[in-house]
C-alpha cells in the first residue's frame, strides 16, 4: 500500500506549530520542542514478516486518521540493524520512532523512541491472532494503534472500534478505518443502531408493515429480544452508559422516551410527557445522570436535557439559529463536555456542537447536506451522514480541525452509530 | 306283420286327409276380406294420425326451438343487463375504493390537517359507515429531509391526526391502526419540492372487510 501521503503530513507539522497553540490539546507527552496542539511528528520504520507490510500500512493509517500524530512513514524505507541513528529522524522532523519487529512467533514487538531523549519511552509485545490479514488480526493491529497513539498523545485511539450504520433498509457494520464493511447477518428491515457500552451488544428499530419496535441483540451469542410492542412508534434506541437500561421513543400519537432495564419491564418509567408531541433520540451523558432528546412540544423541533429520570428539562439549543426551525440527532459526547447535533442552516442540515458550559455553537460542516453526528470514543471524531460526494456516505469529521474523511462507499449508508473501544477478545 | 297293416293305413290315410284338404286362405275368406278392409280403415286412420302426429310434432319442433330462442334471448339479455349492472356496481365499487384510497396532504415538518385533507376525509366517512366490518390502516410519510429517526415519529404524527379526525365523527377508533413509515418509503423519487410535497403524505390501505365493499 502506497504511503507517501503520510509524507506530506510532514510539511504540516512545521504548518500547524506556526500556527500556533489554537487548541488545547491536553496530553502531548512527547516531543517537548512542540506547542500544545501541535501533531508530533512520527517516523514509522518498515518491517519484516508475514503481513508486516499491511502492519505498517494499518498503523500508520490509524495514526494519521486519530488526527493527533504527523505520521511519516515514507514507502519502502530501510529497515534498520542495530541501534537507530536518532539524529537522522529528528532532521526528518520526526519526535519520536515507532519500531515494530516480527519474532516470528505470531506476536508484534513495538518499541517507541523518544529522539529528544534518545531514550526507548514504550516497549510492548502484542499478540496477533493468525491468519494474518484476517478481521481478528487487524483488530489486533488496530489495537496496537491506538496504544501508540496513547503513548505519544496520552489519548487512546479508536481504530479497534466499529460503527453500525444502515444501509439497504438493513443495518451493517464497518470497522473504523473503512475496511471490512458488511451485513450484520440476519437483522432484517432495520433503522437507527445503537451501542450497548460493552461493544458486544446492539439494539435497532425493526420497521415492518405493521409498525416499528426495538429489538436487542447479543453479538456474541447471536440472541435477539423484543424490547419493545409493535403497536405504535418505536424507535430511537440508546443504551444508559451503565448498560443497564434501555431508552427508546414509543407512542402512537406523539411519542414519549420511555426506559426500562435490560432484563424486564418492571421499573419502566417515561421520562417526558409529550400530549401528542415528538420526543425521541435520547442519548445519555457519560455520566447517566442527564440525557438530550429531540422534542417537538415548542411546535419546532429543538434540543432539550433533562436529568435522566425526566426532571429538570431544559432547552439547550436555545438562540443563534435564526428562523432555521429545526435541531434534531442529539449526541452527548463520550467526555461529557458537548452535545452534536443536525440543525437545519439556510434550508439545508449542517452538524453542530453546543458546549454545555457556556451553550457556545459550532458549526461544523457546510458543503452539501450533512446530519446525524454520532461520537467516537476519543469525544473528537464525528460520525455522520453526507451527500457531498454525490450520494449519502458515512464521513469521519476531527471537530478539531475540521478534517474529513470518507468511511462508506457504494450503495447509501446512513443512520451511524460509532461504538465503544472494542474488547480485546471476540 | 299282418295285423300292423290297418294301422299303417290309418296312419296313411290321416296323413293322406291332411294332404289333400289344406286349409282355405284367409285373405280370401269372407272373414278375411272384412278384417283386411277392416285392417286397411284402421291403416288409413293410422296414417292420418301419423300425419297429424307429424304435423303436431313438427309444430312441437318449432315452438321448442322458438322457445329456446326465447329463452336465449332472455338468457342474453339478462346477461347482457347483468353485465351492464355488474359493470356500473364494478364502477361504483372502484370509485368507492379510490375515494376511500384517496391520500391527505401535509406541510414540511408539521401533521396539522388542512382544510383540503379534511375535505378528503370527510369523503371517506360513508364508506366507513356503509362497511361496519371494514378495518383500515393509515400510514403516515414524511420527506426526505430532516433527521430519519425523527421523520418516523413525525409520519406517526401524521397517522395519528387523521386518526383522531375519523374518530372525532363517530368511527370507531378500534377500526383504525396506525404506523408510520417515515422517509422510508418514498411514493416519489427525487430532491425538489415537487417530490417532498407528494411524499409527505397519510395513505389509506383496508386491511378487513376490502373484498365485499359496500358502496354507499
Amino acid at each position: 500500500m502506497p504511503l507517501r501521503p503520510f509524507a506530506l503530513s510532514f510539511a504540516s507539522v512545521a504548518l500547524v506549530a506556526s500556527l500556533g497553540a489554537q487548541e488545547p490539546a491536553p496530553g502531548v507527552r512527547i516531543g517537548l520542542t512542540y506547542a500544545p496542539g501541535t501533531r508530533p511528528g512520527l517516523y514509522v520504520l518498515p518491517l519484516r514478516g508475514a503481513g508486516a507490510d499491511s502492519v505498517r500500512a494499518i498503523v500508520a493509517r490509524d495514526l494519521d486518521h486519530g488526527d493527533r500524530i504527523a505520521v511519516i512513514a515514507p514507502d519502502g524505507g530501510v529497515i534498520p540493524s542495530g541501534p537507530l541513528n536518532y539524529a537522522l529522524y529528528q532532521r526528518l522532523g520526526a519526535a519520536a520512532v515507532l519500531q515494530m519487529t516480527m519474532p516470528g512467533d505470531g506476536s508484534l514487538q513495538v518499541a517507541l523512541h523518544e529522539l529528544a531523549s534518545s531514550t526507548v519511552r514504550n516497549s510492548q509485545r502484542f499478540v496477533l491472532p493468525q491468519p494474518a490479514l484476517g478481521p481478528a488480526w487487524r483488530l489486533a493491529v488496530h489495537r496496537v494503534a491506538d496504544e501508540v497513539e496513547r503513548w505519544v498523545t496520552g489519548q487512546q485511539g479508536v481504530a479497534a472500534s466499529r460503527v453500525l450504520f444502515v444501509r439497504g433498509g438493513t443495518l451493517w457494520q464497518v470497522d473504523a478505518d473503512g475496511e471490512n464493511a458488511m451485513p450484520v447477518p440476519g437483522v432484517g428491515a432495520a433503522l437507527g443502531p445503537a451501542w450497548h457500552p460493552n461493544g458486544t451488544v446492539i439494539a435497532w428499530t425493526e420497521l415492518g408493515d405493521g409498525g416499528s419496535r426495538i429489538l436487542m441483540r447479543d453479538l456474541t451469542s447471536g440472541r435477539t429480544s423484543v424490547m419493545s410492542g409493535r403497536a405504535a412508534a418505536n424507535l430511537s434506541p440508546a443504551f444508559a452508559p451503565d448498560g443497564s437500561q434501555l431508552a427508546y421513543a414509543a407512542g402512537s400519537d406523539g411519542t414519549d422516551i420511555l426506559v426500562r432495564p435490560l432484563d424486564g419491564e418492571a421499573g419502566s418509567f417515561a421520562i417526558t410527557a409529550g400530549q401528542g408531541s415528538t420526543n425521541a433520540q435520547p442519548s445519555f451523558s457519560p455520566d447517566g445522570r442527564r440525557v438530550a432528546f429531540t422534542t417537538s412540544r415548542l411546535g419546532r423541533n429543538e434540543i432539550y436535557i433533562s436529568d435522566s429520570d425526566g426532571a429538570n428539562p431544559e432547552l439547550l439549543t436555545t438562540s443563534g439559529f435564526g428562523d432555521q426551525l429545526y435541531r434534531s440527532d442529539p449526541s452527548w459526547s463520550p467526555d461529557g463536555r458537548a452535545v452534536a447535533f443536525s440543525t437545519q442552516i439556510e434550508g439545508r442540515f449542517q452538524v453542530a456542537t453546543i458546549a454545555l458550559r457556556d451553550r457556545s455553537v459550532k458549526q461544523h460542516t457546510s458543503e452539501g447536506i450533512n446530519e446525524d453526528p454520532s461520537w467516537a470514543p476519543d469525544a473528537r471524531h464525528l460520525v455522520l451522514t453526507s451527500n457531498r460526494g454525490g450520494s449519502r456516505q458515512l464521513w469521519v469529521l476531527d471537530t478539531e480541525s475540521g478534517r474529513m474523511r470518507q468511511l462508506t462507499r457504494g450503495p447509501v449508508a446512513r443512520m451511524a452509530a460509532w461504538g465503544p473501544r472494542l474488547p480485546a477478545a471476540r | 306283420m299282418p295285423h300292423h297293416l290297418p294301422r299303417l293305413a290309418l296312419v296313411a290315410f290321416s296323413l293322406l286327409s291332411v294332404a289333400c284338404f289344406p286349409k282355405q286362405d284367409p285373405s280370401t275368406s269372407p272373414e278375411a276380406l272384412a278384417a283386411a278392409a277392416k285392417a286397411k280403415k284402421a291403416d288409413s286412420v293410422a296414417a292420418v294420425q301419423a300425419e297429424a302426429a307429424r304435423v303436431a310434432e313438427a309444430a312441437r319442433v318449432e315452438a321448442a326451438a322458438k322457445a329456446e330462442a326465447a329463452a336465449k334471448a332472455a338468457v342474453a339479455k339478462a346477461t347482457a343487463d347483468s353485465v351492464a349492472r355488474a359493470e356500473v356496481i364494478t364502477r361504483a365499487i372502484t370509485a368507492t375504493r379510490s375515494t376511500f384510497a384517496e391520500m391527505i396532504f401535509f406541510d414540511y415538518d408539521r401533521a396539522e390537517l388542512s382544510v383540503e385533507s379534511r375535505e378528503t376525509l370527510e369523503a371517506k366517512l360513508p364508506i366507513l359507515r356503509a362497511n361496519p366490518g371494514m378495518r383500515i390502516r393509515i400510514s403516515g410519510h414524511t420527506d426526505e429531509r430532516g433527521s430519519d429517526e425523527y421523520n418516523l415519529a413525525l409520519g406517526q404524527r401524521r397517522a395519528a391526526a387523521a386518526k383522531r379526525y375519523l374518530v372525532s365523527q363517530g368511527i370507531d377508533e378500534a377500526r383504525i391502526d396506525v404506523v408510520s413509515f417515515g422517509e422510508e418509503r418514498p411514493m416519489v423519487e427525487g430532491s425538489d419540492e415537487s417530490a417532498w410535497s407528494q411524499n409527505r403524505r397519510d395513505e389509506f390501505e383496508i386491511v378487513v372487510g376490502g373484498d365485499a365493499i359496500r358502496v354507499p
